[in-house]
């Protein structure tokens, strides 16, 4: 099996996070690693930076990992926790400026292809351009 | 201003409750512009703090500004997690640079400041805590070595997050009103000045 870069779908809510999730499994299968996390540290709406960096390990790939995130505090929290990895799996990671459900369902589509970290990322952005 | 440990325990201590103490004030102002879990998230982060005293402040000055940044990053859950925490990663950070205490006090800060500025990509201007921190950095520079020092950043504190309410929010959530976030005080503002007040009023009490 070929490396694909893995994806990460990080949401304020694990209910949107997880479901979305599902949607690309079903969509695209199993071959691309998909991790996602919802919630603050008490459960309630919100992201954590301890859970994103759990769900960039698990979805770890050579080729990189991808994040889709929801509103302002995913986007925050995920550049946060990309800081805070080891140094040598930071320049392997790009948060998506774009939307999280078509987002992710598009970078994990173009990632099962074998595509590179930078045209996975530049598929699911297309989603945002005018 | 000297910053003996158990000084330096203190202000962290009385900082960390007065933030917990206004978080019903700053959900409620979050609640008029944002999506209202500002006080929740905020007091959870400080609670953790709260919980790692000792630890903290055991620690040199450098490490233990680190500490307290890392636990809000860790803790708090939204935005101001990564916002409040970088400041004092990025302080922290200055003082392990051949930075000291009391001289260097604008520098440091400046240095928090910045940290902040990058992480929310936000300039002052734009309703965000930026509005109080920019004002107390230019107090801390122009009025740095005056005896009255620690009231003039109080006065721009206290001034500073007042001039929140007439602007337009152009970065975060309250940027989703547009014109309707005008008129309110901005959350991050207020907890910024919650903050600065504490160690001023703390510092205050030691003279």
């Amino acid at each position: 099996m070929t490396e694909t870069v893995g994806i990460v779908i990080v949401s304020h809510s694990k209910d949107i996070a997880k479901g979305t999730a599902d949607m690309v499994r079903q969509m695209v299968g199993s071959e691309v690693r998909v991790a996602f996390c919802g919630g603050n540290p008490d459960g309630g709406l919100g992201t954590s930076v301890s859970l994103i960096i759990d769900a960039i390990n698990d979805a770890w790939s050579a080729k990189g990992v991808a994040i889709l995130v929801d509103l302002g505090g995913a986007e925050t929290n995920s550049e946060m926790a990309v800081e805070m990895l080891e140094p040598a799996r930071r320049d392997l990671v790009v948060v998506c400026n774009a939307p999280i459900v078509e987002g992710a369902v598009m970078a994990a589509t173009e990632a099962a292809g074998g595509s590179s970290l930078a045209q996975v990322k530049a598929v699911a952005e297309e989603l945002s351009a005018d | 201003m000297s910053l003996q440990p158990e000084i330096f325990k203190s202000l962290v201590k009385v900082a960390a409750e007065q933030v917990i103490a206004s978080a019903p004030e700053l959900t409620t102002l979050d609640q008029a512009i944002g999506d209202g879990d500002h006080g929740t998230n905020m007091k959870r982060g400080f609670e953790a703090v709260l919980g790692k005293l000792d630890a903290i402040s055991a620690q040199p000055l450098d490490e233990a500004l680190k500490m307290i940044g890392k636990t809000l990053v860790m803790t708090v859950g939204g935005a101001s997690g990564p916002l409040y925490g970088s400041f004092f990663l990025a302080a922290g950070e200055a003082l392990s640079h051949d930075r000291h205490l009391p001289d260097d006090l604008a520098d440091v800060f400046g240095s928090g400041v910045n940290a902040v500025s990058a992480r929310g990509r936000s300039q002052a201007g734009e309703k965000t805590m930026l509005d109080v921190l920019v004002p107390v950095l230019e107090t801390l520079k122009t009025a740095a070595g005056q005896p009255d020092l620690i009231a003039r950043v109080r006065t721009t504190a206290a001034e500073a997050v007042e001039r929140t309410a007439p602007m337009q929010a152009t970065k975060g959530r309250a940027s989703f009103l547009g014109p309707r976030s005008v008129g309110h005080v901005d959350p991050g503002a207020r907890s910024s000045c919650v903050l600065v007040q504490a160690v001023c009023a703390s510092l205050e009490g030691r003279q």
